[in-house]
């Protein structure tokens, strides 16, 4: 039997670890910028490395880094699906 | 000889620019940085039996996100109705550049996808099925190098072929879920009601709905100028020449 997934917020995931974004709750105009960037529903995301102090972590999505505050990615919630061992 | 007007749009970094300098032989400063292009410049070309006018249009991720250059070119497309706009997307990374092209195609049939840096990307190993994406998108799709110089002849066939009309296609239609649609369907009529036929009502109606301001804003502003100035007359403003060192 395989345990149901639950989602944990990008601010949470441990470098190295891959996650299938499963929700936004960023809103208005920054959300919008996060969906252009492609910060999307169903997309993958590889947690990078983090700044000296933990934040912001860079993001590798759609084949571009991209670094992402707490007050962000706290927000963005994925589902592991590799890398790093929890 | 007609002269046709073709607006450049795509991601920052694409070789947008780099492609609207082989074409009108101006030498507009490129860099490989964010932003660079934020007035949109001009230049002319010429292709077969017609001249063509091209616009470079800032770079952008997409026309939704409100920053000063997204609404500039979001502006020049719907309200300076190009006889053709080229979206130029980056071979090596797709994914992120077709958000973009929907975005156009959304507002405008009227459209040639452009997919640059073939060359790179075939050296990374992307293949790239021009026809499936063509077929999807029901706008004529070529690759090509600007750097390279490769396929800008087939580019311009088909960028003649619709600023002639003689391939046409409406703007796409994505089907939202009900609770948008019925959205939509409620305002189309309104908005063709207040601003006539000339605009793409639908995705205005999808604009509306997603609450965004500045498009409203810059409609307001547009009808009130579109009353006063002469048919013809072209507003000056917003074109120049970016940094030309």
């Amino acid at each position: 039997m395989t345990a149901t997934v639950i989602p944990i917020p990008l601010s949470e995931a441990l470098n190295g670890s891959r996650l299938r974004i499963s929700g936004i709750e960023v809103q208005g105009v920054l959300r919008r910028r996060l969906l252009d960037l492609g910060f999307v529903v169903g997309n993958a995301v590889e947690v990078l490395r983090r700044s000296p102090l933990g934040d912001p972590t860079a993001f590798r999505v759609s084949n571009t880094t991209i670094a992402l505050r707490r007050e962000e990615s706290s927000l963005i919630y994925g589902e592991l699906i590799g890398g790093a061992e929890t | 000889m007609s002269q046709y007007t073709v607006a450049f749009a795509g991601n920052p970094n694409t070789g947008k620019s780099t492609l609207f300098n082989l074409l009108t032989g101006m030498r507009q400063h490129t860099g490989n940085w964010a932003g660079k292009t934020v007035i949109s410049a001009e230049g002319e070309f010429t292709h077969k039996d017609h001249q063509y006018l091209a616009v470079d249009l800032p770079g952008t991720y997409s026309l939704y996100s409100n920053s000063a250059d997204e609404e500039a070119a979001r502006d020049y497309i719907i309200f300076e109705q190009p006889d053709v706009t080229l979206v130029v997307l980056d071979a090596t990374s797709l994914e992120r550049n077709l958000n973009l092209a929907l975005q156009v195609l959304e507002i405008t049939g009227r459209t040639v996808i452009c997919i640059n840096l073939i060359d790179e990307a075939r050296r990374l190993g992307i293949d790239i099925n021009l026809k499936k994406i063509s077929k999807r998108l029901g706008v004529p799709v070529v690759a090509i190098s600007a750097r390279n110089k490769i396929g800008i002849e087939a580019l311009l066939d088909q960028v003649e072929l619709v600023a002639t009309s003689v391939v046409t296609a409406p703007p796409l239609r994505i089907t939202y879920n009900d609770e948008i649609e019925r959205g939509i369907a409620e305002l189309t009529p309104m908005v063709e009601q207040t601003i006539g036929s000339m605009y793409p009502a639908r995705w205005i109606a999808l604009r509306l709905l997603d609450g965004d301001d500045s498009l409203l804003t810059s409609l307001k502003a547009n009808m009130n100028s579109k009353g006063k100035a002469l048919p013809g007359t072209k507003e000056v403003l917003g074109h120049g020449v970016t940094a030309c060192h």
